[in-house]
């Protein structure tokens, strides 16, 4: 893939020039650190022990959580090249543990009351393998249900072999992917309100 | 050797959402300050955050550390046009409040405060959730907004961008409240994965 194209600009389908990539350009620390983001998460040139196929699962798994079309087939697109062989694997996952969130237990007391009831997701390690089970039913658990983490659920990570700091890492590429989904999302649904304004514009002249 | 996950059996909780300060602490084992290389005190970007665990935490992973920081900073800090601080700290009040992490929602509940001196209605949307009259159209607007782009799937629509614009946000300022609340995502999932809040000392009964 491109090294130079902006993530966020791709999947919010922004093309460079346009007016809301010129209002991006206006918080450019925002936007060159989400890109570095991107790139320390997903294509870090040195991934330690936690490769890239695997940051590419979670990755395609969050985007269809999200029911981000464009993200799904970009991130299932970044898998099938470093690792065909998940690609269906991660779309079974994704499609068996889709629901709608957040939601989930408070443990403060004064809050119990505003707790809500949920699917709690866990993947197959007999598909996935363990340790990538486990880094999807963390996933899993952060996307739809975060208010529920535990320290239990970090510890169910470093019994599938996963490394304090693989943990960070692993937290980081979900959490970014919350933020990058939603900022790309967010810019397509402006865009398409700015271009429906102006095509309504032109229409009423004609 | 020092056990890498930690939980706090008797840990002075908080109740419910509050403005008043509140500590955190890690279930997984922070870099110790003095075990800092320089890159990863380089992505601290504030030489005192070697002294809070959950920057030491995120330490761990230096280069997501340093981007994360330096996004959070430009989106919430730079006011060179683009919506009020008051706005961008709701917005992530707001987020906060409805994913249900209550260490982010104290912290931006009251720097919205701060920012507009709106302490009633920050407390509202504190006490009464996301639903709450904040006391006017835009602050009910990039509330709503806020909520609705933190729901999975993705739910932030052509209706949402329209009660902004509706409010008088202009495009610019319409992404600075979609960064704002975006950006929550990530941090509310940061804070509620590898810790919990606690009440602070001086202020227990």
């Amino acid at each position: 893939m491109s090294q130079n194209a902006d993530i966020i600009d791709l999947l919010a389908g922004v093309a460079p020039g346009s007016a809301l990539s010129a209002i991006r350009d206006q918080r450019v620390q925002a936007r060159e650190n989400a890109q570095r983001s991107f790139e320390a998460l997903l294509e870090p040139a040195d991934p330690g022990t936690f490769p890239h196929a695997e940051r590419y699962a979670v990755a395609a798994f969050t985007a269809r959580l999200h029911g981000f079309d464009e993200a799904t087939a970009f991130y299932a697109d970044l898998l099938g090249d470093e690792a065909p062989e998940l690609v269906e694997a991660i779309d079974a996952a994704a499609a068996d543990g889709a629901t709608r969130g957040p939601y989930g237990a408070y443990r403060e007391e004064g809050l119990r009351g505003e707790s809500t009831e949920g699917l709690r997701w866990t993947a197959d390690a007999a598909v996935l393998g363990e340790r990538l089970a486990a880094a999807l039913t963390h996933t899993h658990l952060l996307v739809f249900r975060p208010r529920e983490a535990r320290p239990t659920a970090i510890r169910s990570l470093v019994d599938a072999g996963w490394s304090a700091d693989d943990i960070v890492s692993l937290s980081q590429l979900v959490s970014f992917l919350t933020f990058q989904l939603r900022a790309a999302w967010g810019l397509r649904v402006l865009a398409r309100s700015t271009n429906g304004t102006n095509a309504t514009h032109e229409g009423t002249a004609a | 050797m020092t056990e890498l996950v930690t939980e706090y059996p008797d840990l002075a909780r908080p109740e419910a959402f509050t403005q008043q300060g509140l500590g955190w602490v890690p279930w997984l084992l922070p870099v110790a300050e003095a075990d800092l290389t320089d890159e990863q005190r380089d992505a601290l970007i504030e030489p005192a955050r070697a002294k809070m665990p959950y920057f030491r935490l995120l330490a761990r992973d230096p280069e997501a550390l340093r981007a994360r920081t330096l996004t959070d900073l430009d989106i919430f800090f730079n006011v060179t046009s683009g919506v009020g601080r008051a706005e961008r700290e709701l917005a992530a009040a707001a987020t906060s409040r409805y994913n249900g992490c209550v260490y982010c929602a104290h912290v931006h509940a009251a720097a919205a405060t701060r920012e507009s001196g709106r302490e009633a209605d920050v407390q509202r949307l504190l006490d009464e959730g996301v639903g709450a009259d904040l006391g006017d159209e835009v602050w009910n607007a990039v509330a709503a907004s806020s909520v609705a782009l933190a729901e999975t799937p993705l739910a932030f629509d052509d209706a949402d961008v329209q009660r902004l614009r509706d409010a008088g946000l202009d495009d610019a300022e319409i992404v600075d409240v979609i960064n704002g609340a975006a950006f929550f995502n990530w941090a509310n999932r940061l804070m509620l994965s590898l810790g919990e809040p606690e009440v602070p000392a001086r202020r227990r009964s």
